[in-house]
């Protein structure tokens, strides 16, 4: 199994778990997250003073898969999270020993 | 404050209506110290907001029992020296007649001491603004009723009492540019320039952590801000009063786009914050001098104070005092502009002949109106500075520095604003708690 992580421009939500659902992906989590990139951060003006922002809000889509579908589904959340532009954000995975669905105890590619 | 009117040989009466107003614009001005408490609330980091809206809260409990027991008869009683009053009859308020009108106008002295009691209240308030995150709390109760009795008592006496200086001398302060704003404004310079600076400040972000409830502060402001300017003139029968309340929205409306023009083009932005502080900027600027202007003064009065405050607030980054919520820079500066603005833009068509410079009346108002400013700001920013000085070297007025880094909030009251874990923190109940639920669960079982 992989664990696909992706963190991306929290407007691309909604694309990113249409096209998920599209390719049969039965689960997924989001956090919302911070941080930076290339794209920096940007700055606020409170009367006057100014304060650069360097962490930007951004959400974490996290995803269990089998190994076969790994490099597909990458495919598909770069595609529905791009935008073309700075700050877009990554996409990664990771592999994964077990998984255990809490309600019935099954194991490994049958907990998905 | 409105003179006394005395028609012809003819004694006031009591006018239900005058009353009735001045019992609402009383509740009015009540409604501006918890609005206050929002519009600094929402200014400062998470972790220090119930603090904020706490100091302000707290000077609805501490004036209010001061002003029964004392403050009213030394800020209005029989006047000695032109510097303080002193009525025993008024110590407790217990001797008043329910009809006894207050001298010279149509409305008992109970509604009159009430409203000015409102006064009383958000006045130290105001300086809370200069103070976030690092005052103990009771230092600063403290404070409050120190600084009232020495400093907002005697003040409020010099400029509305009968036989106090500013006065007597014709110094024209319709609402409190003076009395509130320019006294609260230099008691918070005095206050920060002992205690000093923010842990971080000029180095740490310090945004707001909630422009909406800046923006609500500033509109329960504006709104009870009618019952501070047009109440002020005690009644409703010359038409003064309704003249206050006009220039009270134009002038705030001038201010608040003054500000915002001034910063989209200084900064590039339109800013939430700008619009909040412009719109008190203007409020502050028209107290003392909406009775004197008419409402294209107060159009000018209003664009300067906004755009002269705009520029005020970046002093403190320039010479390093930290005046956290910029109370210096709106409430002094503020009502500095306002108070000595009346000597230029008075019209003589309103609470009173007094002309300005632009209206052909000289600079002799203006020099009058430099007086009462100067001397005002000169007492409260001595007295007050005296003031913190003694609680600091008695019992301290910061928390220590682990606390005001950690949260005050938690260091002084044992709470925090927001709860935004859906766990509730982690939070479970203490053995502090445990007697109330044996003591229910007993009564259940018998």
């Amino acid at each position: 199994m992989k664990l696909i992580t992706a963190v991306v421009k929290p407007h691309r939500l909604d694309e990113i778990k249409e096209a998920l659902q599209a390719f049969g992906v039965h689960g997924l989590t989001v956090t919302e997250a911070s941080g930076y990139g290339r794209q920096r951060g940007h700055t606020e003006v409170y009367r006057g003073a100014e304060y650069t922002v360097d962490l930007v809000p951004k959400i974490r889509i996290e995803v269990l898969v089998e190994d076969d579908d790994a490099e597909q589904l990458i495919d598909v959340v770069v595609k529905a999270a791009r935008t073309g532009k700075i700050g877009d954000g990554k996409v990664w995975s990771i592999p994964v020993d077990t998984a255990v669905r809490v309600r019935t105890g099954e194991r490994g590619p049958d907990a998905l | 404050m409105a003179p006394a009117i005395t028609l012809a040989a003819e004694a006031p009466k009591l006018s239900a209506a005058n009353t009735g107003f001045m019992l609402i614009c009383s509740a009015l001005v009540m409604l501006m110290t918890p609005g206050l408490a929002f519009f600094y609330g929402g200014m400062v980091r998470v972790k220090s907001t119930l603090n904020m809206l706490m100091m302000s809260f707290i000077s609805l409990g501490i004036v209010t029992i001061l002003w029964v027991l004392y403050g009213f008869s030394m800020a209005f009683g029989t006047d000695s020296g032109s510097l303080i009053g002193w009525n025993s009859d008024w110590v407790g308020l217990g001797n008043i007649g329910l009809t006894e009108l207050w001298p010279g106008y149509t409305i008992p002295v109970f509604v009159f001491l009430v409203f000015q009691l409102m006064f009383a209240i958000i006045t130290p308030a105001l300086i809370s603004g200069a103070l976030a995150d690092r005052v103990k709390f009771s230092a600063w109760a403290l404070f409050i009723a120190l600084w009232a009795t020495v400093v907002y008592f005697p003040v409020a006496h010099w400029v509305w009492g009968t036989g106090g200086w500013a006065f007597e001398l014709g110094v024209i302060d319709f609402a409190g540019g003076t009395a509130v704003h320019i006294n609260a404004g230099a008691a918070a310079l005095g206050v920060i320039l002992v205690i000093g600076k923010r842990v971080g400040f000029k180095k740490d972000p310090m945004r707001p952590h909630s422009l909406p409830l800046v923006m609500l502060g500033a509109g329960l402001l504006w709104f009870g801000w009618f019952g501070f300017n047009a109440g002020s003139w005690l009644g409703n029968d010359d038409g003064v009063g309704a003249l206050m309340f006009v220039n009270t929205q134009v002038a705030t409306a001038a201010a608040m786009l003054a500000w915002l023009i001034y910063e989209k083009i200084r900064h590039g932005a339109f800013t939430t914050l700008g619009a909040a502080s412009g719109a008190v900027a203007g409020l502050v600027a028209i107290t003392p001098a909406g009775g004197a202007v008419t409402p294209l003064g107060a159009i000018a009065v209003g664009a300067i104070a906004g755009v002269l405050c705009a520029m005020a607030v970046g002093l403190k980054y320039k010479f390093g005092y930290d005046d956290s919520l910029d109370v210096v820079g709106v409430h002094l500066v503020g009502g500095v502009l306002g108070s000595l603005l009346i000597g230029l833009f008075a019209s003589g068509k309103g609470q009173s002949t007094v002309e300005g410079l632009f209206y052909g009346g000289g600079l002799t108002q203006f020099w009058k109106q430099c007086a009462g400013v100067f001397a005002v700001l000169a007492y409260s920013l001595i007295a007050s500075a005296i003031l913190a000085f003694i609680l600091d070297k008695t019992m301290g007025m910061r928390v220590p520095e682990d606390d005001e880094v950690a949260g005050i909030d938690q260091a002084e009251h044992a709470e925090t604003a927001y709860d935004f874990s859906g766990a509730g923190g982690g939070a479970a109940k203490t053995a502090a708690t445990a007697p109330v639920a044996a003591a229910a669960s007993k009564k259940v079982d018998a």
